[in-house]
């Protein structure tokens, strides 16, 4: 629990500077990258100073993510004749639905890993292919926040901002500084960063072993910084060279939170109230808090069957020991919080209600904290919701920050929590009782090499309501866009590699839309001044009825779902089957 | 409100329960998104039932009840609608009744002929007496009488209305009860208060205001994910039999009371009689609200703008003060004033004769033994007074005696001009008061503040309202009277391009402007305005311009229209909270219940008897918590003027919070009513 308190301390005490900063970059008064970002906009062709209504950001948004999607799923099925490719990969590894599964799901920022990374993808996929996705789509996600957040501060604008500076003030003023100083400090941790081959040793007991290396520490910090997620090797920050040590970990915690939380600030600022941004950061951190809480103790009690045994209680199966119990969970619930997906121990092996709460954490709809960026427009969804349900008790049309929340708003909002239903839902419901034929041309669509997996239900690794869980975290985790594995599911084959970078891409792109055309929307508004009769979106009452609008929002729609899946193991488990 | 014990009278309820089934027109459920998938509900589980029945299912009972259930759920929702709309649709088929058989007794010069009530044109007198209708919409040029007014405003008490002053104006349809006047025609046939009444009681032209658009997008998305989650749990149920290897998966009328259970039922059918009700509330305080959207908009009202006389303050001024000019007595003052006034019928004159019998016990002289002449008061001279024996006695505003004693050769004492400016700043009138050359004094004239005022303004600006005084006096008075009332603004000496003027800038600001008004230049301020109250006495103009007429023609109702206002949205607010708070006790007593035999261990989490009986008992309380609510629906949510911080915390707490609690209890008490009576 100190783990917990101390992490929460130092989030909080970067929240203002961090946003500062952010607002500094975003308000264009940053100048001391002009030197790479006048060339880069000459060279590009960009007018920064364009101002655009919400559809030509939106479009550009889409063009931009739909090009570099392409371009990485052709660079990943060529990766065969391209250079860095000391282990000899090629398209063979990188099947087509392979690739469109990975390119939908960097080009999303889930990151999700369907391929195993030391057995698929050479360096350059990596470092290249993948890697401008780790840039490019957290650099997506801060500026569809910040023409959010620009929508709601403007009076009577017509415009929401410039896309093209949008991202480029964002790649090279924020996240390009930060990873150039983190990366030597992963280093100096004992992360490597080479391009060397594999190494082939013997070790004390005499076995050969295999020890992949490469250039990790530059993908690790941006996997960290922009809540990516997507590691270098298949056990991600598990894995001792991705995250050494205890204060490894710790870095690698506060940089999953360090621009969502700053977000929040800079909305404040931006906004001309810097309440409104603490009352945000506020909801987000009881909803964190609160989470964190819950599975470190489900995690310490661990299982009652054990007892008997005269075992240990508390639940170490698949976590590291050099993390420990509150490390681990602490680490599950920022990387489901903030849908960064990097992981450190295995959610699958969480008690029931420990791996409930990250679960429930992407279910809310990736807003504690969130993405980079993701978190903060999700979030603002919900106080359009909250602000909405309960405005009206105060006897006044409902306004945030002065603008009424008309028709169009609560429209697009239910767009948002419609998409993440649907693609949820829809697919694990799919997903539960889809009966592919073993043989025949059908059977192919749920085959990886020569297993044969027939009805979707047989990728599981495990049976009953764990299992369920299982599907049920894997379209979880697409959707919102986290990329954490829950693992025990066998996902890479066609089918499951389709559905999955589907859900990513309506995850991703069903929530920006909407928050672009709100954006777009409350720019044109007139502002009312705030007075005593007006609700108040600063205040402690706010922020616990936003809580319990995420809250309630995500336990309507996915209750039953829930109760068929980690309730009930819960429920068994300590009835002790 | 007139009656709050009226609101279930017998007869309404008959009517509404007739209407109820009436509007089981799927046409109509349709305008409601989450009633119709009720209504399809209810139409599947109804098959459901028939085949169990043929087939001699031992679930027929249970589909039935199901059934029942399900169709009562819709029914009680068009009942809350009928009901609401109830009120006004007995009055329009009184007000009906009376406009086809009414004739009137028209004035041809000093003859008398009857005409049937649709005959009269605009500018036709018409004589009533004692039990007779009012023919036509107009004003009272003669005589004095008590009205019954009952067929509009639904208040029985009648009401006195007489030529001239602010209770002129009346209403076709209404009955005299006493007395004889003569009333000239304002209004052309079909274009009458009664016509327009009609029609908007009758709620034919009723139209959804932006608010409750808004709120009915978010109840059908909320709908929407409802019915993916209650579909999607076949395919969960069929993976967890089949894994668990026993218990079965819900059927389609189990899926279909779940997924009822969950949509918004409860504000989904309260949504349109709310709204009514609200428009109905407006009218039961005689404001006719020519639409919805004009009593939401009161609401959102942030600047109120306030006529001082007659709302602020009482419609006259009283003396209260003698101030004599140096070398004068106060006894000399007194006299004069009085001389000056005895001729004088303004209510300012009474009460400086009044004042001045009180304070000196001076007698009131008899002009006409003095051969005394009385001198109007003229828009010229700005004076009145009267001459006897040679003296000019004159009182008047300070600029025109000072003009009237200059022109005598006299001066005017800087004192008294002091005196003036120093009543001036007190917030009352200052009258100077000359005899001939000689500058007497003077009369100190006080606004009198109405009573209350102070505290309804300090609750307005509580509620985040500011409060705007209108005024002709000068800028000195109204700063004194706008303190004294506790007002947060003033315009004074306003003219009616001042007024517009002032309404355009609050409306810049972003905020929403309401005001009263009567005069034909009133009008373009009143149709800029967001909430324009136009006194039924005022011009026709200014009836025209603004959004609602307030028969009365009394100025401080503006604030309880704004009340009414916030009380609407207030209500669906709440009642949108209470309905999603409701869900996760329906869940608690489904989820569990439909499960319990594939995965025992839910039992633990189940509070109820069996999984027909939970499903019953939860489908039976979201039934009936739409009649419970009725009463709340129709009369509005509680209110205080308080600020929105305390408010929301209060509703919150109230709505939110109780509404997450409330279910459990009653589910459960209906779930052993069930199991007692073996009906599951």
């Amino acid at each position: 629990m100190l783990q917990i308190i101390l992490y929460f301390l130092i989030i909080l005490a970067l929240t203002k500077p961090m946003g500062l900063y952010l607002a500094h970059v975003f308000e264009g008064k940053a100048r001391w990258m002009g030197w790479l970002e006048r060339p880069l906009y000459r060279l590009l062709g960009i007018q920064p100073d364009e101002d655009q209504d919400w559809r030509k950001y939106a479009l550009c948004t889409l063009a931009f993510s739909a090009f570099s999607m392409l371009l990485t799923y052709g660079l990943l099925r060529m990766q065969g004749l391209l250079p860095l490719n000391p282990q000899g990969f090629s398209g063979e590894q990188m099947t087509p639905h392979l690739a469109f599964n990975t390119a939908a799901s960097f080009m999303t920022n889930t990151n999700w890993q369907s391929y195993s990374p030391e057995s698929t993808l050479s360096y350059f996929s990596n470092m290249v292919s993948l890697a401008i996705h780790n840039w490019a789509s957290a650099a997506v996600g801060l500026a569809v926040a910040v023409a959010l957040v620009r929508g709601l501060a403007r009076k009577s604008a017509g415009g929401i901002g410039n896309f093209w500076s949008d991202v480029v003030r964002g790649t090279l003023y924020v996240l390009l500084p930060i990873c150039a100083v983190g990366a030597i400090i992963f280093v100096a941790s004992g992360v490597p960063q080479t391009f060397e081959g594999p190494k082939a040793i013997t070790t004390i007991e005499g076995a050969k072993q295999t020890i992949a290396l490469g250039p990790v520490a530059s993908q690790e910090i941006i996997k960290q910084l922009g809540t990516n997620g997507g590691g270098f090797f298949n056990a991600n920050s598990a894995h001792p060279f991705e995250n050494p040590t205890p204060w490894a970990d710790l870095f690698s915690k506060v940089l999953m939170f360090l621009i969502p939380a700053g977000l929040t600030y800079m909305f404040g600022r931006m906004v001309g109230n810097v309440r409104q941004g603490w009352a945000v950061f506020a909801a987000m951190s009881v909803l964190f808090l609160a989470g964190a809480g819950i599975s470190t103790v489900a995690e310490q009690s661990g299982n009652p069957a054990f007892a008997q045994y005269g075992v240990e209680r508390a639940n170490m199966e698949g976590k590291e020991v050099r993390f420990g119990i509150a490390g681990s969970t602490l680490f599950a619930s920022i990387t489901t919080g903030a849908s960064c997906g990097a992981v450190n121990s295995m959610h699958d092996s969480y008690t029931p209600i420990g791996g409930l709460v990250p679960l429930f954490n992407i279910l809310t709809g990736e807003v504690i904290f969130g993405g980079v960026g993701a978190g903060l427009y999700g979030m603002l969804l919900f106080v359009i919701l909250a602000v909405f349900i309960a405005g009206l008790m105060v006897g006044r049309t409902p306004e945030y920050l002065g603008k009424k929340i008309g028709k169009f708003e609560v429209q697009m909002a239910m767009i948002a929590v419609l998409a993440m239903a649907i693609s949820i839902l829809g697919m694990t419901a799919l997903g539960s009782v889809l009966e592919l034929p073993k043989q025949g041309s059908m059977a192919a669509l749920n085959t990886l090499g020569e297993t044969v997996y027939g009805p979707m239900t047989g990728n599981l690794n495990n049976p009953g309501p764990h299992g369920f869980t299982e599907m049920l975290y894997a379209f979880t985790s697409a959707t919102g866009n986290n990329g954490s594995a829950f693992a025990g599911i066998t996902a890479n084959t066609p089918i499951y590699n389709t559905l999955l970078g589907l859900a990513m891409i309506i995850g991703r792109f069903l929530v920006i839309i909407p928050v672009l055309a709100i954006a777009g929307h409350m720019a044109r508004k007139k502002v009312a001044p705030a007075s005593a009769g007006t609700f108040p979106t600063d205040s402690a009452t706010f922020t616990l009825l936003l809580v319990g609008v995420v809250v309630i929002v995500g336990a309507l729609t996915f209750f039953p779902a829930l109760a068929l899946g980690p309730i009930v193991e819960h429920l068994q488990m300590t009835g002790g089957r | 409100m007139s009656k709050s014990n009226s609101l279930f009278q017998k007869e309404l309820v008959g009517r509404a329960i007739k209407d109820a089934f009436r509007k089981l027109d799927p046409r109509l459920v349709a305008k409601n998104p989450v009633m119709f998938v009720v209504l399809v509900g209810s139409v599947v589980t109804s098959y459901f039932f028939i085949r169990d029945l043929v087939t001699g299912s031992s679930n027929a009972l249970f589909t039935g009840q199901l059934t029942l259930w399900l169709w009562f759920t819709v029914l009680f929702a068009n009942f809350a609608e009928a009901m609401a709309e109830g009120r006004g649709k007995a009055q329009a088929d009184s007000l009906r009744k009376a406009r086809t058989t009414m004739t009137a007794r028209r004035l041809r010069g000093s003859d008398e002929e009857r005409v049937a009530a649709p005959e009269l044109i605009k500018g036709d007198l018409v004589v009533c007496e004692p039990g007779d209708y009012i023919p036509a919409d107009g004003e009272v040029i003669e005589g004095i009488a008590s009205v019954d007014e009952s067929a509009i405003t639904g208040e029985s008490a009648p009401v006195i209305r007489e030529s001239g002053g602010d209770r002129s104006a009346v209403t076709g349809g209404t009955k005299v009860l006493s007395d004889r006047i003569v009333v000239r025609v304002t209004q052309d046939p079909g274009n009458s208060f009664l016509d327009r009444m009609i029609s908007l009681v009758e709620g034919a032209q009723r139209q959804k205001t932006p608010n409750e658009i808004a709120l009915s997008i978010l109840l059908s998305g909320l709908t929407l994910v409802f019915l993916i989650a209650t579909v999607t749990l076949l395919p969960f149920a069929q993976y967890a039999v089949n894994q668990a290897g026993k218990g079965m998966t819900p059927t389609v009328p189990v899926l279909a009371a779940l997924l009822v259970c969950l949509i918004p039922t409860t504000i989904g059918g309260l949504l349109s009689a709310i709204g009514i009700a609200g428009m109905d509330r407006v009218m039961q305080r005689n404001v006719l609200a020519m639409s919805g959207r004009a009593v939401e908009a009161a609401g959102d009202v942030s600047t109120l703008l306030l006529d001082k006389t007659g709302t602020i303050t009482l419609g006259n001024r009283q003396a209260s003060a003698f101030h004599p000019a140096p070398g004068i007595s106060e006894h000399d003052l007194a006299e004069a004033a009085q001389l000056s006034s005895l001729a004088d019928e303004t209510p300012e004159g009474r009460s400086i004769v009044v004042l001045a019998k009180e304070k000196f016990n001076i007698r009131e002289h008899d002009l006409e033994s003095m051969h005394a002449e009385f001198v109007p008061f003229t828009a010229q001279t700005r004076m009145s007074g009267v001459d006897y024996d040679g003296r000019h006695v004159r009182k008047g505003a300070t600029e025109s005696i000072r003009r009237f004693v200059e022109e005598q050769g006299g001066t005017f004492p800087k004192e008294v001009a002091e005196i003036a400016e120093r009543v001036s700043k007190e917030g009352s009138t200052p009258l100077v008061v000359a005899d001939g050359k000689r500058v007497l004094g003077v009369v100190q004239l006080k606004d009198i503040v109405k009573g209350g005022m102070k505290q309804r303004f300090a609750q307005m600006r509580e509620m985040g309202i500011k409060t705007v005084m209108i005024t002709g006096d000068n800028p000195l008075t109204a700063a004194a009277i706008a303190a004294e009332a506790g007002v947060d603004d003033f315009i004074a000496e306003a003219t009616p391009e001042q007024k517009l003027a002032y309404i355009r800038g609050e409306q810049t600001g972003g905020r929403l402007v309401a005001m009263t008004g009567d005069g034909t230049n009133d009008a373009p301020a009143l149709a800029q305005a967001d909430v324009g109250v136009a006194m039924n006495t005022g011009t026709q103009a200014a009836k025209e311009a603004g959004n609602m007429v307030d028969l009365d023609s009394n100025p401080t109702k503006l604030i309880e229209v704004v009340e009414i206002g916030k009380q609407l949205l207030m209500t669906r607010g709440a009642l949108t909270t209470f309905s999603i708070a409701n869900d996760v006790a329906k869940y608690f007593a489904i989820i569990p219940a439909m499960f319990i035999v594939t995965y025992p261990e839910l039992g633990r989490i189940n509070f109820l008897s069996n999984p027909k009986s939970a499903v019953l008992a939860a489908v039976i309380f979201n039934a009936l918590i739409i009649i419970a609510l009725i009463p709340l629906a129709l009369r509005g949510v509680a209110y205080r003027p308080m600020n929105a911080a305390k408010v929301l915390r209060r509703n919150l707490l109230l709505y939110g919070v109780v509404g997450v609690i409330i279910p459990f209890p009653f589910i459960w008490l209906i779930d052993k009513i069930l199991v007692l009576l073996r009906l599951a």
